[in-house]
């Protein structure tokens, strides 16, 4: 992440907790970069192998888990649009709360998903609710 | 980056990088043939001849249970790949350009598909029958999703369709493999290998396909080729 190379106030705003998260670039590169090969560029999956993101009610459906669900990954049963899947989603502990957050407002507001933006801080009190 | 280590094998480098010297083909033009070389010494003493080799023979059980080996292709051609059930890098990439190239030609006899596991000890029948249903495919006469049985001897087959493979723990599920996708033509020689990660590359499979079917028509006919 190229955090460093941010200049100081913008680096301010970014980590600055409880404001907005504006930043869908980068967002948009975290998808392309963690998530699109198995849930496709347009959020669509790969058949009943992959759950899609594009119009999932389980987004709705659990939403305060979905930072934790990012943060671990999970391999259970799960039931997307009454489609149930069962495969390996890998965890994220490489990325912080801000990412996350971004990561979030991406998907949540993509491929007409149409969430409440996320904030920060909201995603960080979530997180330190995970197992 | 696994790809960049997987590309330091000389062999392997060379072959992969080889298509991508060549010019694109022309309409009515011929696909190289790749993969191995013979080294034939000449009779004369001058310059050694370096003949293709087709890939070497296989046997496979597929999700229906069915063996699948070079005959199962005899007469046509097929594209193959490497993969395996619970691969959380890669393969789900690679498996969904597949599908792209298989929803071109569902029924179309010409063309068979062929998946084979890098892990053999997780990927039973069973695993790889739900793996298959779950891509899409319901009819494993069409797409099979098989297993060698034994993974050190998987690695040297991968190898041979010019996929890159090796344990390695740094990988994401163990095993750190490319997503070559292989097309091999009637006569078991492999006409292009195609990076599956690569859009780029994916289209130039969907464009140069065309071109292998009608030179095996032609050869079916009698008229001429290679
Ligand atoms: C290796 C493939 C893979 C990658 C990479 C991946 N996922 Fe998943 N994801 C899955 C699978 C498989 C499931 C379903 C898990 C199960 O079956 O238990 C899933 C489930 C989900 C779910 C809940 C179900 C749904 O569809 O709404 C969300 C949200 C999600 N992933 C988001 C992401 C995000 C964001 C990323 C990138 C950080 C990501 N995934 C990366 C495979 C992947």
């Amino acid at each position: 992440m190229p955090l460093r190379r941010l200049p100081g106030f913008l680096l301010l705003l970014v980590l600055l907790p409880g404001c907005f998260s504006n930043n869908r670039h980068q967002g948009e590169k975290l998808y392309a970069q963690h998530c699109a090969n198995c849930h496709g560029d347009k959020g669509q999956g790969i058949g009943r192998l992959i759950p899609p993101l594009a119009g999932s009610d389980y987004l709705v459906d659990h939403r305060a888990e979905l930072a934790c669900l990012l943060r671990n990954g999970q391999n259970e049963v799960i039931v997307v649009n009454g489609i149930g899947y069962h495969n390996i989603m890998p965890g994220n502990k490489g990325l912080s709360p801000a990412q996350l957050t971004n990561l979030l407002n991406y998907i949540e507001s993509h491929w007409g998903n149409e969430a409440a933006p996320r904030t920060i801080s909201e995603v960080q009190a979530q997180m330190d609710k995970c197992h | 980056m696994t790809l960049k280590r997987l590309l330091l094998l000389p062999a392997l480098a060379g072959t992969l990088l080889a298509p991508a010297c060549t010019a694109p083909p022309k309409e009515a033009a011929q696909l190289p043939i790749l993969g191995e070389r013979d080294i034939r010494p000449r009779a004369d003493g001058g310059p050694a001849d370096t003949l293709a080799t087709p890939v070497p023979a296989f046997a496979l059980r597929d999700q229906a249970g069915q063996p699948v080996s070079n005959a199962t292709f005899a007469g046509r051609a097929y594209l193959a790949d490497f993969f395996f059930a619970t691969c959380p890098g890669i393969c789900p990439k690679l498996q969904s350009e597949m599908l792209s190239v298989f929803k071109l030609y569902p029924t179309d006899a010409r063309l068979g598909f062929l998946s084979i596991t890098i892990d053999p000890a997780h990927d039973s029948t069973a695993v790889l029958r739900d793996y298959a249903q779950r891509l899409g495919v319901p009819d494993a006469n069409r797409w099979h999703f098989a297993t060698l049985g034994d993974r050190a001897a998987t690695f040297t087959l991968a190898n041979r369709f010019l996929t890159g493979v090796m344990p390695d723990t740094q990988s994401p599920g163990g095993l750190a493999h490319n997503g070559t996708l292989a097309l091999i033509d009637d006569r078991g020689y492999i006409r292009g290998a195609y990076d599956g990660m690569n859009a780029q590359e994916v289209a130039r499979l969907k464009a140069e396909l065309p071109l292998l079917l009608a030179e095996i028509d032609a050869r079916k006919k009698g008229v001429a080729g290679r």
